[in-house]
């Protein structure tokens, strides 16, 4: 989790004060920048295979994710199972396209969770200021202080493993990365003058708040957004890896590497590919989140 | 400079009673009865409750917590394990040196290879070697840890027996956890320090030192590289939270007893006092560095000491 965070920071950092304007004009602009980077397109085209394999699963997928078939189990990669099966002969690649939808749940879910309620409290801090500020950047600063997989660990040890649990405890241990990024956003929003402007013809906070100024702070937000999606990914993995996550059979690719690695001497098969996945996606994440980084602030593409 | 560390050591402790807070409140509303776990399934009832009333557990939650507060402060105390009855700081210090090591290593191996080639990759920005590097950070951002140890793990211990496969005893059981909790590290050094030199390069001074003729090597190591580590250094310090965090999964993998696989055997065996003093060690340890990181500032950037005077 503290991993992207980082990554994010720097992403922050070059997005912070390049926020577009108008509604239509400049998203269909970062569209045209961003189809002019092959790198973004490349990260666009894998999670776009991911979202539809996900989508599709149950008719792409040549088996169940959990048909079992242990006379024909340990088998390495072949015409019938093209990634070879597990130990309890279960197609590995049917159980990887399945994984996907874990995955990309688990993903979007608890990214959710972060900005929103990571979201609100910056924007809510930032927009105040004051004692409220300090009381809620106490707060952050006390959940920084836990690294992130920590935190996530911690939660899931009190709430339990399982797959909505995981997706609260990743959340929540994400948190304070969106706190910070909005809060920055907002802190330099708030006393422009079409802020000033809204509130001189009589708009209300939550009006100003959720027209003008959550708009206005999108671009550091999606950067982090998708950069996030990618670490929650990992950080899941990690969970189910070490077995606090989603637990067997569902075909999550950090449970299917964990139970894989008791047979690594043997059969690496089993273990590789469903990291081999976890890594493409996150490759792909990164690639899309730096593209959207670039076409958000042309400035840096000299 | 004295009254700065004074301060921020001084705002240090209601961070860590907010840690403890958190993580307190959360093993306080995790189901099962501490007495029960402690003495086993078959103890008899009686026990159980004389247990539980010996250890204070009938008290309100707030007195609980005033206790630990209170016993932590006085007594160094944070509690016994459940299962072995020890004393968890005894219980954690055992174990933390192997983590400190682990996280330390960790930190060398991204230090060692992510500057360097982030130097390098700014300074022939677009070449080849600017290319591969960044193509090879992006997989090193991009790989699970757990995965990447136990790939190396199969390469260089089952297939070519250059290392061993677990333990943490010699330097040669070093080599591949030390990797495997430093890589994405490096990777996201790398990534840093060629966008913060590529910013740099690009300023009024540096356009200057090269227009007096200035030796470009000079330029880069005496003029530019300074500047450009400030945000490094940031990042560095933030890895660290990561990588004693990471430090849990490299653990599990390479069979080292540190704190993070204690933590996680803990969690199984519902030892919850010692997955409280786990993570708060951690964040102790983790707030203690970023605290070093912001006195560092001061002595890489006048400009930061002279605010703090």
């Amino acid at each position: 989790m503290s991993n992207v965070k980082t990554v994010s920071q720097e992403a922050q950092a070059q997005v912070a004060n390049n926020v577009p304007n108008k509604k239509r004009g400049p998203w269909r602009e970062v569209w045209r920048r961003m189809k002019q980077n092959k790198a973004a397109m490349v990260g666009l085209v894998i999670i776009g295979i991911l979202i539809f394999a996900a989508l599709t699963a149950n008719i792409i997928a040549p088996y169940g994710y959990d048909d079992q078939n242990l006379p024909g189990r340990f088998q390495t990669p072949n015409s019938k199972h093209l990634l070879g099966t597990d130990n309890f002969g279960r197609d590995i690649f049917s159980r990887i396209i399945y994984g996907s939808r874990i995955s990309l749940m688990v993903g979007f879910i608890a990214v959710g969770i972060a900005a929103l309620s990571g979201g609100t409290l910056g924007a809510i801090a930032g927009f105040y200021g004051g004692k409220l500020d300090n009381v809620i950047m106490r707060m952050i600063d006390i959940l920084l202080a836990i690294p992130g997989i920590l935190l996530a660990i911690s939660i899931v040890a009190a709430l339990g493993p399982g797959l909505r649990n995981v997706m609260i405890a990743v959340g929540i241990g994400a948190i304070p990365g969106y706190a910070r990024i909005v809060r920055a956003s907002v802190l330099s929003l708030r006393d422009q003058e079409f802020i000033e402007a809204a509130k001189a013809v009589g708009a209300n906070d939550f009006r100003i708040i959720t027209k003008h100024i959550i708009p206005n702070s999108m671009a550091p937000i999606i950067v982090q957004a998708t950069l996030g999606v990618a670490n929650a990914i990992l950080a899941a993995a990690g969970l189910s890896f070490i077995g606090l996550g989603i637990q067997p059979p569902t075909p999550e690719w950090g449970a299917m590497l964990s139970s894989g690695r008791n047979y690594i001497r043997d059969y690496p098969h089993i273990a590789t590919f469903p990291g081999i996945a976890i890594m493409i996606t996150i490759f792909g994440l990164n690639l899309l989140g730096d593209g959207l980084r670039d076409a958000l602030d042309p400035r840096l593409k000299s | 400079m004295h009254k700065y560390i004074i301060r921020r050591l001084l705002l240090l402790i209601p961070v860590m009673l907010g840690v403890t807070f958190i993580i307190f409140t959360m093993m306080y509303f995790t189901p099962g009865d501490p007495a029960r776990i402690m003495l086993g399934e078959s103890a008899p009832e009686s026990e159980v409750i004389k247990l539980r009333e010996d250890l204070g557990l009938n008290d309100p939650y707030l007195v609980q917590f005033g206790r630990y507060i209170k016993n932590a402060v006085v007594h160094q105390d944070i509690g016994r394990s459940y299962t072995t009855r020890r004393p968890v700081v005894d219980e954690i210090m055992a174990r933390f040196p192997a983590t400190l090591k682990l996280a330390a290593m960790g930190a060398f191996v991204a230090v060692a290879l992510g500057i360097p080639t982030g130097i390098i990759s700014a300074t022939k920005q677009y070449s080849l070697f600017d290319n591969i590097a960044m193509v090879l950070a992006l997989i090193g951002v991009s790989m699970p840890n757990f995965w990447q140890g136990l790939m190396m793990m199969l390469v260089f211990s089952v297939y070519l027996g250059w290392f061993p496969a677990s333990g943490f005893t010699s330097p040669k059981h070093w080599v591949l956890p030390a990797l495997t909790i430093g890589t994405s590290s490096a990777a996201i050094i790398t990534r840093m320090t060629r966008s913060s030199m590529l910013e740099v390069i690009r300023q009024d001074y540096i356009r200057t030192a090269r227009a007096k003729g200035q030796v470009e090597s000079v330029v880069i190591n005496q003029h530019a590289l300074k500047n450009a580590l400030i945000p490094v250094i940031t990042v560095i310090g933030l890895q660290f939270g990561f990588l004693l965090g990471g430090a849990v999964l490299t653990e599990t993998i390479f069979a080292i007893p540190g704190v993070g696989r204690l933590m996680i055997e803990s969690i199984f065996r519902r030892d919850f006092p010692i997955v409280q003093g786990a993570v708060l060690f951690i964040a102790v340890s983790f707030s203690i560095v970023n605290l070093f990181v912001d006195i560092l500032y001061a002595f890489v950037d006048p400009r930061i000491k002279s605010q703090y005077k």
